[in-house]
């Protein structure tokens, strides 16, 4: 992918995120950010690259590092978002 | 310019943007409570698609390395994410946020050294000298970028942390000529990435993330607890960006998608944030708000007030058609929400209609109390923001604040003097009678600002412990 290609989807992608984000609820906004960060670890995709080549040393340990703390945000960030989610309830619930 | 480089197989490019499309609509589905829970596990089949294209996509000779650190940073995480209470949100995003920022540095750190990995490098071997590795201009200023954002994101965070957490006072640290250091951190940072197109040698790049991860802890010491909703957001929107900027270096439509989502969404929360304290993003990132307390505890002390008992709170209660509670903070500090909700259900089974309405400030990030407030089990249909529910004070017999302050405060309305005028507020002082549940008469709210609904007639002062006070109150309703 060229360099236009690549700007062009990450500003079609900000404009999708700015009415995706307009229409969260309110009441969800915490839960939000728990998402978005553990989506932002995506970022483990470079760590992978990085670990899964050798040629390096170092570059291999940072790459292991970063996929450590990367899962930390994916497996956490998921989990408790699910967890708060699960919290909220209507009305006339049979469970209390 | 030579591309050719990250051609990557069609079918790559296509699960990348699947990935890309399952995180906005894990966004997506957090538009109502109920389309929410589906809309997360959206978001995990999209970052399973990812790590496995990722990972099918390369070599495999250190998969196991790769394996054993992915168990330790998820059994991490899930221990936490089980663990952790929902009072202590704040921190836990704030400690997220920072390990999204350390990620990004090392990612840039691994591909700065061994750039062909991540194809970003072409290998130049001119005539009778040695050959050496050459780093794109394009992806260095990509690379130099995604460092320091992901450095600023870690060490603000980390800052946000400690602040959150009472590692460290909520009070601003002000050092002198801020301003002016702050900005001249921030230009050399930007000339050193500049500069870095033309000279790809290491002290350049490790002086662009030294310097990156000392802008991020100036940048937040000096912002007061008040403002740490707006802090945290704000953070939320650099890790996105760091992503995007990691995404723009390895050509990844996955990273670029979500770093443009979480960027937005950060920054659309620190704008509602802002808006909800009527004050402009600029003077919050300049900090020192809530440093001195204004003179009006003096005069608080001597004015006169109703006081009132869990048995007066109870009987006013008891007797009304409407109760709107109104909660904040203090309520998250002193844990009160599962007592709070045993006393609603026990004036709903009197028969009175009980509402809960939530300030868009209200706790330590957005969304904070409504979270709190599921957690006890209130329903979210009984729980109105600002502005569903200020028409209804006028109707209300009883408006209960616990561990809110300047949320309730008229002078908003009223005094323009007043450092909080025109921060949009609740109208509790509209209802019959407010009960107001505080530690003391002493304390005063994080502007640093008295409250006149202390001193009105239909308001009676409860002075206690948040929990200890609505656990008498329910004594006193069975």
């Amino acid at each position: 992918m060229d360099f236009i290609s690549i700007l062009s989807i990450f500003v079609l992608a900000c404009f999708v995120g700015y009415y995706v984000v307009w229409s969260v609820t309110p009441a969800l906004h915490t839960p939000l950010m728990s998402v978005t960060n553990a989506i932002s670890s995506v970022i483990v995709v470079g760590a992978l690259i990085a670990s899964a080549s050798a040629a390096v040393p170092a570059s291999k340990w940072l790459g292991l590092i970063a996929v450590a703390l990367a899962s930390v945000n994916i497996f956490g960030g998921f989990a408790v978002t699910q967890r708060m989610l699960a919290m909220y309830r209507k009305k006339e619930r049979k469970d209390a | 310019m030579p591309e050719a480089v990250h051609s990557q197989p069609a079918w790559v490019l296509l699960a990348y943007l699947v990935a890309g499309v399952c995180f906005i609509l894990a966004l997506r589905g957090l538009s109502s409570p109920e389309s929410s829970r589906r809309g997360n596990i959206t978001g995990m089949i999209g970052m399973t698609i990812a790590v496995v294209t990722t990972l099918a996509t390369h070599s495999l000779a250190t998969m196991p390395e790769i394996i054993v650190a992915m168990v330790i940073g998820g059994g991490v995480g899930l221990v936490i994410a089980r663990k952790i209470q929902m009072t202590a949100m704040p921190q836990l995003v704030a400690a997220f946020h920072s390990l999204v920022g350390m990620a990004a540095v090392l990612v840039g750190a691994a591909a700065y050294l061994n750039p062909e990995a991540f194809g970003i490098a072409v290998r130049i071997t001119p005539i009778a000298s040695p050959s050496f590795i050459s780093i794109y201009p394009v992806s260095r200023i990509e690379m130099g970028l995604g460092v320091a954002i992901g450095a600023i994101t870690f060490s603000g965070s980390v800052i946000a942390f400690l602040k959150l957490n009472g590692n460290m006072s909520g009070k601003p640290i002000l050092l002198p000529l801020r301003h002016l250091i702050n900005l001249g951190t921030l230009a050399a940072i930007l000339l050193l990435i500049a500069y870095f197109t033309q000279d790809q040698d290491p002290w350049v790049f490790f002086t662009v993330m030294g310097l990156s991860f000392a802008i991020g802890f100036l940048l937040i010491i000096p912002i007061g607890g008040a403002d740490m909703p707006v802090v945290i957001s704000m953070l939320n929107s650099y890790s996105g960006w760091a992503a995007a900027a990691m995404g723009f270096t390895l050509h990844n439509s996955a990273m670029i998608i979500t770093g443009a989502l979480v960027g937005s969404s950060g920054a659309i929360l620190s704008y509602i944030m802002c808006r909800a304290m009527n004050r402009s993003f600029i003077s919050v990132i300049a900090g020192g708000f809530g440093a001195v307390a204004s003179g009006g505890d003096a005069a608080a002390i001597d004015r006169p007030y109703k006081r009132g008992s869990a048995e007066d709170a109870a009987f006013l209660m008891a007797q009304a058609d409407q109760v709107v509670i109104v909660p904040g903070y203090g309520m998250a500090v002193s844990q009160a929400q599962h007592a709070l909700r045993e006393m609603a259900d026990l004036l709903k089974s009197k028969g009175v209609r009980v509402k809960y309405a939530i300030h868009p400030v209200a706790g330590r990030m957005p969304g904070h109390m409504n979270v709190l407030l599921a957690e006890a089990n209130v329903p979210y249909d009984e729980v109105f923001e600002l502005e569903d529910i200020n028409s209804e004070f006028a109707q209300t017999d009883v408006a209960f604040v616990i561990g809110a302050n300047d949320v309730t405060n008229p002078a908003a309305k009223t005094d323009k003097s007043s450092p909080i005028y025109g921060m949009p507020v609740l109208d509790v002082e509209k209802a019959r009678t407010v009960l107001f549940v505080k530690r003391s008469m002493g304390g005063v709210g994080y502007a640093g600002v008295d409250n006149e609904l202390f001193y009105r007639d239909n308001t009676m002062m409860l002075l206690s412990d948040a929990k200890k006070m609505v656990e008498e109150i329910v004594k006193n309703l069975g």
